[in-house]
C-alpha cells in the first residue's frame, strides 16, 4: 500500500508564514500611502 | 482565536483606515494560504516570499480602492497566490536551481577544471620562473622552444621561420628540453604544482 500512495505526506502539511513575515506585511500596510491626483493613482511609502 | 468577523467586514473597516483589520484578515487565511502555497512549492522561504508578495499586492489593491469582489476576499487571494506561484516556476525554468541536501551534494558530481587561488598562484610563480630560465638558452634553441610551447607552431612553420631543416628545428627542440632539465637539476629547483 505505501508504494501506491507514494505522494509525499509534505504535500498535505499545515503551515503557517511566521509572525516576522506577517509583521512585515503589517509595517508595510502602515507606510503604504495611496494618492489621486488629477486622475493619476500615486502609491507612496514612507519607509 | 480568529476575527468572527466576516471579511467584507474587514476589509471595509480596513478601506477606512482601520489597521487592525488587515492583520485580522492575514491572519485568518495565513495558515490557508501558506499551506496551499508550500504544496505547490515544496520549500518553507519561497513560501513565506509568495506569502508576503500576495499580501502587498492585496494590500495595494485594497488601498487603491480597486477591489470589487465583495464576498469572495479568499479566492480572489487565493489567485493571487495561484499566478505568483506560476511566475516563480517560470522564473525558474528559465534558470533552474538545484538544492543540495545530506544525502547528495551536486558539487561532487560537478568539478570545475580552474585552479583554485593557491594553485594558480604556484602555477603563476612556475611559469614565472620558467621564463627565467629559458632566457639562459642558447638563441636557436631558445626561439625554438617559444614558437612551439609559446606560440604553438608546428615544426615544419618553425622550420620556415628559423630557415632550418625540420630535422635541425626538432635537434633544437630537444637540447632545449635537455638544457632546461640541466639548469633545473643544477639549481635544484621545484617546478611542480
Amino acid at each position: 500500500m505505501e508504494q501506491i500512495y507514494s505522494s509525499p505526506a509534505t504535500h498535505c502539511k499545515l503551515i503557517s508564514t511566521r509572525k516576522e513575515a506577517v509583521n512585515f506585511l503589517l509595517n508595510y500596510s502602515k507606510s503604504l500611502e495611496i494618492h489621486k491626483v488629477q486622475g493619476m493613482t500615486i502609491e507612496n511609502n514612507l519607509n | 482565536m480568529h476575527s468572527t468577523i466576516n471579511d467584507a467586514t474587514l476589509i471595509r473597516n480596513y478601506i477606512s483606515g482601520d489597521e487592525r483589520a488587515i492583520e485580522e484578515l492575514i491572519n485568518k487565511h495565513n495558515q490557508r494560504l501558506s499551506s496551499y502555497i508550500y504544496s505547490k512549492v515544496q520549500d518553507m522561504s519561497v513560501t513565506e516570499d509568495i506569502f508576503q508578495d500576495t499580501f502587498i499586492k492585496v494590500i495595494s489593491t485594497l488601498k487603491r480602492g480597486a477591489y470589487n469582489e465583495e464576498g469572495k476576499f479568499l479566492p480572489w487571494v487565493m489567485r493571487i497566490a495561484h499566478n505568483l506561484i506560476i511566475d516563480h516556476f517560470r522564473r525558474n525554468k528559465r534558470m533552474p536551481k538545484y538544492k543540495g541536501n545530506k544525502e547528495f551534494n551536486i558539487f561532487s558530481v560537478l568539478t570545475d577544471d580552474k585552479l583554485n587561488a593557491e594553485k594558480q598562484l604556484i602555477k603563476d610563480q612556475i611559469d614565472q620562473d620558467l621564463e627565467v630560465l629559458i632566457e639562459q638558452l642558447p638563441k636557436d634553441q631558445r626561439d625554438v622552444l617559444i614558437m612551439r610551447i609559446y606560440q604553438d607552431m608546428s615544426f615544419n612553420e618553425i622550420a620556415e621561420n628559423t630557415e632550418v631543416s625540420i630535422n635541425t628545428a626538432l635537434g633544437r627542440m630537444r637540447y632545449a628540453l635537455i638544457n632546461l632539465r640541466k639548469i633545473i637539476e643544477k639549481n635544484q629547483i621545484v617546478l611542480t604544482n
